[in-house]
């Protein structure tokens, strides 16, 4: 968008919102910087109609009134194709030129998207993302970064200049994981694993909040971010490597609801901990998302299936029960389960987070397999 | 407070125990009002003998006017609750700042934002509607009544019915806590193990019977029922956009009844279609609840469209400018509200083609938007244009949804989106359109019909404060709500801790107590216009020179509408009546073929009430019952045979000649 443009509309909503902090027209990243922008280049967009049919209202209003009797009046007058025409195409040219906008934009600031430079033109290309995986617990947020091998509670530091990766789930009910001057907001659901990718490019301590109602401790679920340079990220991490030990265990008393938790680092983290977060299965014995659907992929187990079922983490409800396993992955590939017809298709199907046909069987790829547990 | 240990049950109560009423000073002391209220109004209606007229002449009327009238009652009433709600809201989030809690804990303000929502769209915006379409329809196209007269009267109970069981939560046990749509896993049996979701489950159950039914009534009406004359392009423009919200009615609402029987058989037997776990897809859930949700947005403001349309023409003098491009507009709408629902989780992890696609066809919705408002904008156009209170009414709206419009296609921008949803803003937005074009519009018709309901006038003056006080006080209650959402302020929190935050909602809580304002002045409007109706008495039956039919009857108009249906040759029939000096017919009236008034609606929905409320409760001998009885009252019902009567033909002729004297003096 034009500088001009970018500096008419940024002065307008100066004006509006003086003397306060807004995050969302005062990004730190590329990513908050051009959805601040789209934002901004479709309000004027749609201006070009809206003023227009402003002033058109109070002024046939005014000129028409009936006190006004120099007025032409035409009560029968109630067509004009010439007219229909422009009423038309006016907004149409709007939505044309806003759909455009979107398209593209929808794309570049797409959350799955990794980014391709920092915002200040500097290529991004061989810039390993720093990986932050987050998990939404009630009624707070958990980061852990595995490859410093550290993880916190309701505060994060990424260093400036360096994408982030956020890999994110949560473990019970859906949330919404928000930093607005950064990238924007994306969903945390259980069983389910969202991306978010984004950058900061001036240090600085920003919000953080949880955006989707989560019940009753949902009010406190906020966090700091701390975008630091490199020394000042690498004392965070040497900060929360004085922290406890992330395991199981660890995490499922975390896990149990409470509100306004105090900031805690950890200084170890358990291996593959975030994917069965993911996969709802941190609970020792408990059969993982993902082996159950490769399960299902294979037809099932039939009507025989021997379901195990231990009580729930809230004993008081005997429904919550889960599914501990059917049998071992040894004795699945020996009861040579009936392999279902394969489904004719004509064209490979493509999409996201689908396997292509011809793909290595999914269950043997699993990041973790019963016996595991 | 929150019910979190295990529940017990017992046989004969369920899950009802003494704990269930609630002790929280706030709720007693609402109580206490609310039981002295209805008792006054009780002893009241006692003392006056009413009640056998209200049974008579109101309950039990198949009526459509009457049935109208009994809507737009309820959703005062219940837009009086509502509206507490929203005053709730606005004081606890002025105060929850600089380590405040507020006046209300998590519980009761999760209860409060939920009922606000589900009150204000289900019990308020639908009985509106609702209303407005079944008082105005039969009379615009020259209809006796709707098609199934009956039927009418069960859907308005089983209405109320639904707001019963709501209202019923705020005194026993609690209401959901999980914002107005409730999202599974929040309102899963895990996350709310106690009555809450269920009173939302069973309320919304038991009225949306009443919705769908209503609008398969009024869907055969309008297509079966028109007068000789009346094609598809000559139906008023009112007519038209009821006829596109019946259809939406009819196409979403059973996916609304089935997403809730989906979610109650995963609360009541353990099925886990919207779990988190063991196979559930919560997403599924979000998915098929805006599948309704998203065309209900159109229910609600479609007709209120076809209002202003009327109003414009009528206040400007003119006939509507652009008639035909206003039907495909409406047309254009009720089709591409299907094609939206993605847009209200953008931020749900779709890919970029996904919500690129649904960005645009929701921008695409705009273009026959604006294609009506250039439309009104034109009727006004060398027009002669009379400023009383229904125009004023819809030139607030003009001037108001735009903006609204305007920032709703904003979000949809998946870009700008991603930093607005979920935020102020975004309930800035909708507040805009909903308060701008649904509450606005439904002031206007309100003001616009009521001399054709009652034979007389609204007060001028306080009608006129109402409507500054609700026009300002809508700008100074939402306009900081958009600051907030782009300084990154979500919605339904309940304390804060910047301090900067808080004057923007001191401003908002002002603007909340303008409104305030403008509903009592609404209800003093009201009552003064009662108490002085013979000085502003309408002996004419078309007090602003109207142009659809329903100003040619006289008002009110007689139980039958019309003593001879009216054959139709123009688009604006009374105009074209009066311009040609069509002579009122004053003889030859021959026995009309009415409905008779029937108490069964009240019965069978008193029963689905009973049945929801045991349900609730887990109280399954009645529940057992109650359904027992309810079918066992239907097909009672179906052998009644003594549903309709004559009236004869010397009484049309007493009621046209009372009317001929009174056109004459």
């Amino acid at each position: 968008m034009p500088f001009k443009l970018r500096w008419l509309g940024l002065s307008a909503l100066t004006l509006v919102l003086m003397g306060c902090k807004s995050e969302v027209l005062d990004p730190a990243g590329p990513v908050a910087l051009e959805q601040r922008d789209l934002l901004i280049s479709s309000t004027l967009l749609m201006l070009i109609i809206i003023i227009p049919v402003m002033v058109l209202t109070v002024w046939f209003a005014w000129v028409y009134r009936a006190g006004n009797k120099a007025a032409d009046y035409r009560p029968n007058w109630d067509h004009s194709t010439k007219l229909e025409l422009v009423i038309w195409a006016a907004p149409l040219f709007i939505i044309i030129s806003l759909g455009a906008l979107t398209w593209v934009g929808t794309h570049m600031t797409d959350p799955y998207r990794p980014l391709a430079e920092d915002g200040k033109g500097q290529s991004l290309e061989g810039v390993e993302p720093l990986n932050v995986q987050v998990v939404a617990l009630d009624w707070k947020w958990l980061f852990i970064l595995p490859e410093e091998g550290v993880a916190s509670v309701n505060e994060l530091a990424v260093p400036v200049g360096r994408p982030v990766e956020f890999h994110l789930t949560s473990d019970s009910v859906m949330n919404a994981f928000y930093i607005p001057a950064m990238a924007g907001m994306i969903y945390a659901m259980p069983g389910m694993q969202t991306e978010l990718n984004g950058l900061f490019d001036h240090a600085g301590t920003f919000q953080g909040t949880a955006s989707h109602y989560s019940g009753a401790g949902f009010s406190g679920m906020k966090f700091k971010v701390h975008a630091l340079d490199d020394k000042g990220f690498a004392d965070w991490v040497a900060k929360a490597k004085q922290g406890a030990v992330l395991d199981s265990a660890t995490y499922l008393a975390l896990a149990e609801k409470s509100e306004k938790n105090p900031v805690a680092y950890y200084g170890q983290v358990e291996e593959g901990l975030f994917a069965r977060a993911v996969n709802l299965c941190v609970i020792e014995g408990k059969m993982c998302q993902a082996e159950m659907m490769a399960l299902d992929m294979k037809g099932g187990t039939g009507v025989a299936t021997p379901l195990a079922s231990l009580p729930g983490r809230n004993p008081a409800l005997a429904q919550a029960g889960f599914v501990t396993g059917v049998c071992t992955v040894e004795e699945l590939l020996a009861a040579s389960l009936p392999e279902r017809a394969p489904i004719p298709r004509t064209e490979p199907l493509l999409g996201h987070g689908l396997t292509l046909p011809g793909a290595p069987n999914p269950l043997a790829t699993l990041p973790l397999s019963p016996s595991d547990l | 407070m929150a019910v979190t240990g295990p529940i017990e049950t017992s046989l004969l109560f369920g899950r009802l125990t003494w704990d269930a009423i609630p002790t929280d000073p706030i709720v007693l002391a609402t109580f206490a009002v609310v039981a002295l209220g209805g008792g006054a109004l009780f002893a009241l209606l006692t003392w006056y003998r009413l009640w056998g007229y209200l049974w008579t002449e109101w309950f039990t009327s198949v009526d459509h006017k009457k049935i109208g009238i009994m809507y737009m009652i309820l959703g005062l009433v219940m837009f009086v609750r509502g509206f507490a709600d929203a005053v709730m809201m606005r004081l606890q989030q002025v105060l929850a700042f600089g380590g405040s809690e507020g006046y209300l804990n998590s519980h009761h303000y999760d209860q409060v934002f939920t009922a606000h929502g589900v009150i204000m769209i289900f019990f308020v915006a639908m009985p509106f509607v609702t209303g407005l379409m079944n008082y105005i329809v039969p009379l615009q196209i020259g209809a006796r009544d709707v098609s199934f007269p009956f039927l009418n009267n069960f859907s308005f109970w089983m209405t109320v019915g639904g707001a019963v069981i709501i209202m019923a939560s705020l005194f026993l046990g609690e209401f959901a806590q999980t914002g107005w749509l409730a999202f599974p896993p929040l309102s899963g049996i895990t996350e709310s193990p106690y009555v809450g979701v269920d009173y939302y489950i069973w309320g919304l159950q038991v009225a949306g019977v009443g919705t769908t039914l209503s609008g398969i009534n009024l869907l055969v009406t309008i297509i079966k029922m028109r007068a000789p004359g009346m094609t598809i392009m000559k139906m008023p423009v009112f007519t038209w956009t009821a006829l596109c919200t019946n259809v939406l009615i009819v196409a979403s609402f059973p996916v609304l009844t089935m997403t809730l029987i989906l979610l109650t058989l995963d609360r009541y037997v353990g099925t886990n279609f919207f779990t988190a776990d063991l196979g559930g897809n919560a997403m599924m859930y979000v998915n098929l609840i805006w599948i309704w949700g998203h065309p209900e947005v159109y229910i609600l403001i479609l007709p209120l469209f076809g209002v202003y349309s009327e109003i414009t023409a009528t206040f400007s003098g003119k006939r509507l400018f652009g008639y035909s491009s206003m039907v495909y507009a409406t047309v254009c709408i009720t089709v591409l509200s299907y094609v939206v629902w993605l847009h209200h989780f953008f931020t749900m992890g779709s890919g970029a083609s996904v919500n690129a696609f649904f960005g645009i066809t929701t921008m695409v919705i705009s273009i026959p938007t604006g294609a009506k408002i250039f439309n009104w904008l034109f009727t006004m156009y060398r027009g002669r244009v009379r400023f009383d209170l229904p125009m004023m009414w819809t030139l607030a709206f003009m001037l108001t949804f735009v903006i609204g419009g305007m920032t709703g296609v904003l979000l949809a921008v998946p870009p700008a989106d991603f930093v607005l949803h979920n935020s102020l803003f975004l309930i800035a937005h909708f507040h805009n359109v909903i308060i701008g074009g649904v509450v606005f519009g439904t002031f206007a018709a309100i003001t616009y019909w009521w001399p054709k309901a009652f034979g007389f006038t609204l007060d001028v003056f306080w009608g006129k404060v109402s409507f500054w006080l609700w026009v300002v006080g809508f700008w100074v209650a939402f306009a900081p709500l958009y600051v907030l959402g782009l300084m990154g302020v979500t919605r339904r929190m309940r304390v804060f801790d910047d301090p900067d935050l808080q004057i923007w909602f001191a401003i908002a809580a002002f603007g909340a107590v303008l409104i305030a304002g403008g509903i009592l002045a609404m209800f003093i409007q009201f009552a003064v216009s009662i108490w002085k109706r013979n000085e502003n008495r309408d002996v004419t039956g078309d007090p602003w020179d109207g142009r659809t039919l329903e100003w040619a009857t006289s008002s009110p108009p007689p139980a039958y509408n019309f003593a001879f249906t009216p054959v139709i040759h123009d688009l604006d029939p009374w105009t074209e009546m009066k311009e040609k000096a069509v002579p009122r017919p004053t003889s030859g009236f021959l026995p009309i073929h009415m409905p008779k008034n029937t108490g069964a609606g009240v019965v069978l929905a008193g029963l689905a009430t009973i049945v929801g409320m045991a349900l609730i409760w887990y109280v399954w001998w009645l529940a057992a019952a109650s359904f027992l009885a309810l079918i066992g009252a239907a097909i009672a019902h179906t052998f009644n045979y003594n549903r309709d009567y004559h009236i004869p033909a010397e009484e049309v002729t007493r009621v046209e000649d009372a009317r001929t004297r009174q056109l004459e003096a």
